[in-house]
């Protein structure tokens, strides 16, 4: 059984086919890349899986259970976390309230224990904060802990959003372009949480990804879209020497150049 | 400039940061029971406008400063607080009970106003809320029997026990309990999960869907909090006015806390109560000192409400953040000094925002 499974999901805004029946598996702990084009429909996928899209068709299942018809905030109760394209912070609060912010499904305090800080309340603050300093570790953001996000550069920026993603405890990661906008030490640090994150927090994790050197270095497995449709999908060598992806990146005539 | 040695995580989420901190407010508070003993009746009324207006403009910070929801309706909150408690106690409901009463239907009003229209945003939620307040202005005239429409509602001092708050001292008393009971709650609030939510919601409603965070259940919430305690304050107003026609909770009302909220800071308490104190202080200071103007300043007619007018403008234009952010920054300054720098607070500018999809 696959950990988390994609079957014939498509999509369409008015005219635009932006998925076709695409299909994939993903198994647990491992990195999943997915390649393609501008406007070939990888961000669109995470959309869906985040239930802000409804698919027309399709479903996806996460450990044998529908999860294609839910609401979109219970997603993150699925144990899915995700980053965004265009960082998506709460940027007038520090790092560490990020942080804290993203154990929110964890929350046990109501609303009237909440209005007088009840032991209860404390308790759960101080655990949720004991957790983010986890992460504040892990990620070496200790020096930006009491910093608006909105004053910091965006390489950390990028770093607290992959943070707030894993003070999701999520089973799977959803990484949306992780690396653009990074030099290439901070790509560096990157690749290394990223196998750390693989390998020591047994996180799966799904990417979207243009930088074609990162993904050949980290991904298990990778998928090709082109114009919402399903190139293929094989280990980083096969799909990336295909001729329909060279195609895809590079047009016809270089495409044959090369081959 | 001050380092404190951090020994728990418990010393990041109290209420008082530093115990000075909590010295000031312990100073405030005591300044604030000290003062109307040294001031004429009129004055301690204007300080009881004051703390209730703070207390409405408390509730609309919560929804607009904190959720970022703007509302245009908050006189409609404020007049079904009045109107409920002025009405429980003219059937004999002691205030002790009409005065929460007053918040609860607020509240409940909220929430099924709030529900059908909260994925509206910007300046459409602002027009439905206030199309929203039209409806109760309306219905307050027009249910006569209830109401008295036109007419008016006379209202009772409240009383507690065999304690009557008839006198302005004992009702400035009553408020600045109110006030300081719901700055606590909001204050607790802010620091639970619930407040991170209604911030979270602020600033990327989808990072906060992304986290679990129910964007519907969490804006209903704040919009039954706002209105709670801007009901609340309207339960304090009509029994301070003593009598109360629907002529006092016009759009104007509605703008009016608007603007204490955004001249006070958006997304402070601090700015709900400095907005309400500008409102109701300034006007004041402002006729005080007509007469130490030259003679034909003196005696132009409309100068308070121009003068006034002009203050709000130079407050936007140099203070983008408001009268908290003119706090912080002397705060800093006297924290800092002599080491103060003029750019300390200047934003960077961002030009390499990615803006790319």
């Amino acid at each position: 059984m696959a950990f988390f499974k994609a079957k014939n999901i498509s999509i369409s805004f008015g005219g635009l086919k932006a998925l076709s029946r695409v299909c994939f598996e993903v198994n647990k702990g491992e990195i999943f890349s997915i390649i393609g084009p501008n406007g070939a429909g990888k961000t669109t996928i995470f959309n869906c899986i985040n239930r802000f899209y409804d698919l027309d068709e399709g479903s996806f299942r996460l450990e044998d259970q529908d999860i294609s018809r839910i609401k979109p905030h219970t997603v993150a109760g699925m144990g899915i976390a995700r980053t965004f394209q265009n960082i998506e912070l709460f940027k007038n609060m520090t790092v560490l309230d990020n942080l804290i912010l993203g154990q929110h499904r964890r929350r046990r305090s109501n609303f009237f224990t909440e209005t007088f800080f009840a032991r209860s309340v404390r308790e759960q603050e101080i655990e949720s904060r004991e957790r983010a300093e986890e992460i504040i570790d892990f990620l070496d953001l200790e020096a930006y802990r009491e910093q608006r996000v909105i004053n910091l550069p965006y390489g950390v920026q990028k770093t607290v959003e992959l943070g707030r993603a894993l003070a999701m405890d999520p089973k799977l990661l959803l990484l949306d372009e992780p690396s653009s906008g990074l030099n290439v030490e901070e790509t560096e640090d990157l690749s290394f949480w990223m196998s750390d994150i693989k390998e020591e927090l047994g996180i799966t994790i799904l990417l979207v990804e243009h930088n074609v050197r990162f993904v050949q270095q980290i991904s298990d497995r990778v998928l090709a879209l082109n114009f919402g449709e399903l190139i293929t999908q094989g280990t980083p060598k096969e799909v990336l020497a295909h001729p329909e992806v060279m195609k895809a990146y590079l047009g016809e005539e270089d495409a044959a150049a090369s081959s | 400039m001050r380092f404190i040695m951090k020994t728990n995580y418990y010393q990041d989420i109290r209420l008082f940061k530093y115990r000075s901190t909590f010295f000031w407010y312990l100073a405030l508070v005591s300044g604030s029971l000290i003062l109307p003993l040294l001031l004429d009746e009129y004055l301690i009324s204007q300080l009881t406008f004051i703390c209730m207006y703070a207390v409405a403009a408390m509730g609309l910070m919560l929804l607009t400063g904190y959720t970022g929801q703007v509302s245009m309706g908050h006189a409609a909150f404020f007049a079904i607080g009045s109107y409920t408690s002025a009405i429980l106690t003219s059937k004999g409901v002691p205030f002790i009970l009409a005065l929460p009463a007053a918040g609860i239907l607020a509240g409940v009003v909220g929430i099924l106003i709030g529900r059908p229209i909260l994925h509206l945003t910007g300046l459409y939620l602002a027009i439905a809320t206030m199309g929203f307040a039209f409806i109760v202005d309306e219905i307050l005239i027009r249910w006569e029997s209830l109401t008295r429409g036109n007419m008016g509602f006379y209202v009772k001092p409240p009383s507690i026990g065999s304690l009557i708050f008839d006198t302005e001292i004992r009702f400035y008393y009553l408020s600045l309990v109110i006030l300081i009971l719901t700055l606590f709650a909001a204050r607790n609030i802010l620091r639970s999960p619930t407040g991170r939510a209604m911030i979270a919601i602020r600033d990327s409603e989808v990072a906060a869907q992304a986290m679990g965070i129910n964007l519907a259940k969490f804006k209903t919430i704040a919009f039954a909090l706002s209105a709670f305690f801007t009901g609340v304050a309207g339960s304090l107003y009509a029994h301070k006015l003593f009598f109360i026609n629907p002529e006092s909770y016009t759009i104007i009302l509605s703008i009016e806390l608007l603007a204490m909220v955004i001249i006070g800071g958006l997304g402070s308490l601090h700015g709900a109560v400095f907005g309400a104190a500008f409102f109701i202080f300034l006007p004041q200071v402002i006729i005080m000192t007509r007469d130490y103007m030259p003679v034909y300043l003196q005696n132009q007619t409309g100068l308070e409400p121009a003068l006034f007018g002009l203050l709000i403008i130079l407050v936007m234009l140099f203070e983008p953040m408001g009268i908290y952010g003119r706090w912080l920054k002397t705060k800093y300054y006297f924290e800092m000094f002599p080491l103060y720098k003029k750019d300390s607070f200047k934003r960077e500018k961002k030009y390499q925002k990615a803006e790319r999809r």
